[in-house]
């Protein structure tokens, strides 16, 4: 399926990745917009509200995040393609509904323009620490697909990417911008309409009696169909079978929590991507993604001048994580450096999947700025020791 | 369950089948109720106004949260959804302006939709979201054993207020006309009749409207309070609620085992979200904006025909 022309605006511009998200998310169908202002999110639904008007959207600044995302849901299930976007703590009072739709199987996606924290923390400046809030963040077990720009040009190439994995995987799919990103003005490039490609929702079109809202495919990925077609279906939070109708023992558990991990799992090597560069021969590898892994060319570029073999992995879908990937590159050199701004969040992934076939190192930061390239330089020369 | 309650033979389910087997999800019988809540006559009342408007059941979706009355989205056969504790309301906003042509109402608790749900209703009133919520007050929190409610009657004993509840409670007829609902009614759940013909009223009414209902917890609240069994408790409606339509609602609350004001107390027309929406967009963009929603014609005159710049 090919975007709808009324919501392109093909051409080369000058946008912050905030604005190249909103622009991302118009094109990629999204129609149903509810949040609640939140530094450094905030523009995205400014340039939503603005926008929607334009091309047939409903945008509504609800009362808070928890309503915002639930909101969403409810537009999901009316069939429209939906989004809110929010920062720290705002993602924080979203996690009930990150798990609703982890169990609903709804399509959906959620920004999260990261900022320094815990708390309130430093509202106007970057941060990384939510990484691991937004695969753990609900209760319960699910799994999650979210991606990481590191540009605004990516910020809008991938707002596209979530919409379109959200409906094939029938899952809440997370765009990770930090502050920086989300701030930084760049050109974009948007395509003309009939070179994005979009993912229609996979409905159901079989009989009407025969229907089962969470009967899977071969994938394990359940058709969907929306109120008001006449299926009288019935859907619910609580553990349920393939009719939706709730089931309250461990082989129901079992049977419907294992599908909702394994849909990703199973699917993670279509799902994941990275950009690697020069990671043949390379003697340490820096891991990293968003504003991150641009900070950390200039420390590689830095190294490479002092003769040093530096490789690099960006992660561009960093949940589901690349964990063979990490593996195999573990076997080769003598340490995987991870550079993000927390104290150790993917660094964390990065130990498990290298086994102890390397050196892990970290370059933490606290938030509130990038970090110094020296800083990496330094961790690049101890992982050589 | 006292032993009488517990030896009644269960006629519903081996004779003609239940009334209004088609709008109900028989293959999740029987229901987890007790006997005499009053969930299920409010949801009878709910079924009965469904059967006499002319609305395309299709297009009905029900949404509720969590607690006894949040499972009625579970028995109904229409679109239904049993979404999280005190959230129905905003999932039922998404639902609606994602696709108005859906008549979405709102079935749930008064813990879920005043205390933990408080937010969303009072903004959802204000917005003229155009759902219907059905608001069974049983004056206590039933799914998690009696605690304390946002409606607990003064002195009632609940399970975390074991001496008696000193906070005051909402009047919620009260608070949603403050709020600018555009229907506002309460009834007892005895009463079926005006119950669910206040039901169908607001099914014709476009934008918030909100129908409380008094109801009884034989199980939590009446054993707490000692005050009999369900049967009793519909007798005390019987004999104490008053019919007041167009009482001033600022005198609806209620006190414990005091006397309950029932009737309609607000019936006003104001335009819907979408309607200011598409009234603002097309007086300020003109011709370039598409109504949403709707055509031409539901859109107010005065718009249509220019309005200010
Ligand atoms: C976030 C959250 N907090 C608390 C609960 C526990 N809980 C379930 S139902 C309920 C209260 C229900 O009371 P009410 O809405 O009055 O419905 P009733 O059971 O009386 O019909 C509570 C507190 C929950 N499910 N989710
Ligand atoms: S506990 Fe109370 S509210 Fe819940 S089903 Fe029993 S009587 Fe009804």
């Amino acid at each position: 399926m090919k975007a709808d022309p009324k919501g392109v605006l093909t051409g080369a511009h000058y946008l912050d990745g905030d604005y190249a998200c909103a622009e991302g998310a118009i094109a990629a169908g999204c129609r149903f917009f509810a949040g609640y202002p939140i530094t450094p999110s905030t523009e995205v639904a400014e340039r939503v509200a603005q926008r929607f008007p334009e091309v047939g959207g409903v945008f509504i600044q609800m009362e808070d995040e928890i309503a915002s995302s639930i909101a969403i849901l409810g537009a999901s299930w009316a069939g429209k393609k939906s989004m809110t976007v929010t920062s720290g703590p705002g993602f924080s009072l979203m996690q009930e509904h990150i798990g609703l739709a982890a169990m609903l199987e709804t399509p959906c996606v959620i920004v999260d323009v990261q900022r320094g924290g815990p708390s309130t923390g430093l509202p106007t400046l970057t941060g990384q620490a939510d990484m691991m809030q937004v695969r753990w963040g609900s209760h319960g077990d699910y799994e999650i697909i979210a991606l990481s720009p590191n540009s605004p040009q990516e910020a809008f190439d991938l707002t596209i990417d979530c919409f379109n994995l959200s409906e094939l995987y029938r899952v809440p799919v997370f765009l990770m911008m930090d502050e920086c990103v989300g701030h930084m003005t760049e050109k974009v490039v948007i395509p003309k309409p009939e070179d994005i490609e979009l993912v229609e929702r996979r409905w159901y079109t079989g009989p009407k009696e025969s229907y089962l809202p969470f009967k899977p495919d071969e994938d394990l990925v359940p058709r969907m169909v929306k109120a008001g077609d006449g299926y009288r279906f019935h859907v619910t939070g609580l553990t349920h079978d393939e009719r939706g109708y709730p089931v309250m023992n461990w082989q129901a558990q079992e049977k419907l929590v294992r599908r909702l991990v394994e849909k990703i799992r199973k699917n993670a090597d279509k799902i994941i991507r990275y950009e690697e560069e020069e990671t043949d021969g390379a003697d340490v590898v820096i891991v990293s993604y968003g504003i991150s892994s641009r900070v950390a060319y200039k420390a590689i570029s830095d190294a490479r001048k002092q003769g040093i073999k530096v490789g690099f992995l960006r992660l561009i879908v960093v949940w589901p994580f690349p964990e063979k990937r990490i593996y195999e590159l573990a076997g080769k050199v003598k340490a995987l450096i991870t550079v993000e701004i927390n104290y150790g969040q993917i660094a964390l992934e990065v130990e498990r999947c290298a086994k102890g076939r390397c050196k892990t190192l970290l370059v933490p930061h606290g938030g509130g700025w990038v970090h110094n390239p020296d800083d990496i330089l330094d961790a690049i020369k101890e992982g050589l020791k | 369950m006292s032993e009488i309650e517990a030896n009644i033979p269960s006629t519903t389910q081996t004779t003609a089948g239940h009334p209004r087997e088609g709008l109900l999800r028989m293959d999740r019988m029987p229901h987890i109720w007790c006997p005499s809540c009053g969930i299920g006559p409010t949801l009878s009342a709910f079924l009965i106004a469904l059967e006499k408007s002319n609305l395309n059941l299709d297009k009905v979706a029900v949404v509720s949260g969590i607690g006894c009355t949040g499972r009625v989205a579970g028995y109904v056969k229409l679109d239904s959804f049993h979404t999280t504790h005190g959230r129905p309301i905003p999932f039922a906003t998404g639902l609606k302006l994602a696709n108005p042509e859906l008549k979405v109402v709102v079935f749930s608790g008064d813990g879920d939709l005043v205390a933990i749900g408080g937010n969303h209703l009072i903004h959802a009133a204000r917005r003229n979201i155009d759902i219907v919520v059905i608001c069974v007050n049983n004056f206590i929190y039933g799914m998690t054993g009696g605690q304390v409610a946002a409606t607990t009657p003064e002195t009632a004993i609940c399970s975390t207020a074991p001496y008696g509840n000193f906070e005051t409670p909402f009047n919620l007829p009260h608070l949603m006309d403050t709020c600018g609902a555009v229907y506002v009614a309460r009834y007892t759940a005895l009463d079926i009749r005006r119950l669910s013909n206040a039901i169908l009223e607001a099914f014709n009414k476009k934008g918030f409207s909100f129908i409380e209902v008094i109801a009884p917890c034989a199980t939590l609240y009446a054993r707490l309070n000692r005050l009999g069994t369900g049967l009793d408790i519909l007798k005390y409606y019987h004999d104490n609620s008053v019919i007041k339509h167009n009482a001033d609602p600022r005198e609806l609350e209620i006190k414990f085992q005091g006397p309950i004001i029932v009737g309609k107390f607000v019936d006003r027309e104001r335009p819907t979200f979408l309607d200011a929406m598409n009234q603002r967009f097309k007086t300020v963009l003109g011709d370039k904006y598409q109504l949403y929603g709707m055509t031409d014609e539901c859109v107010p005159e005065a718009v249509v025909e220019g309005g200010e710049r």
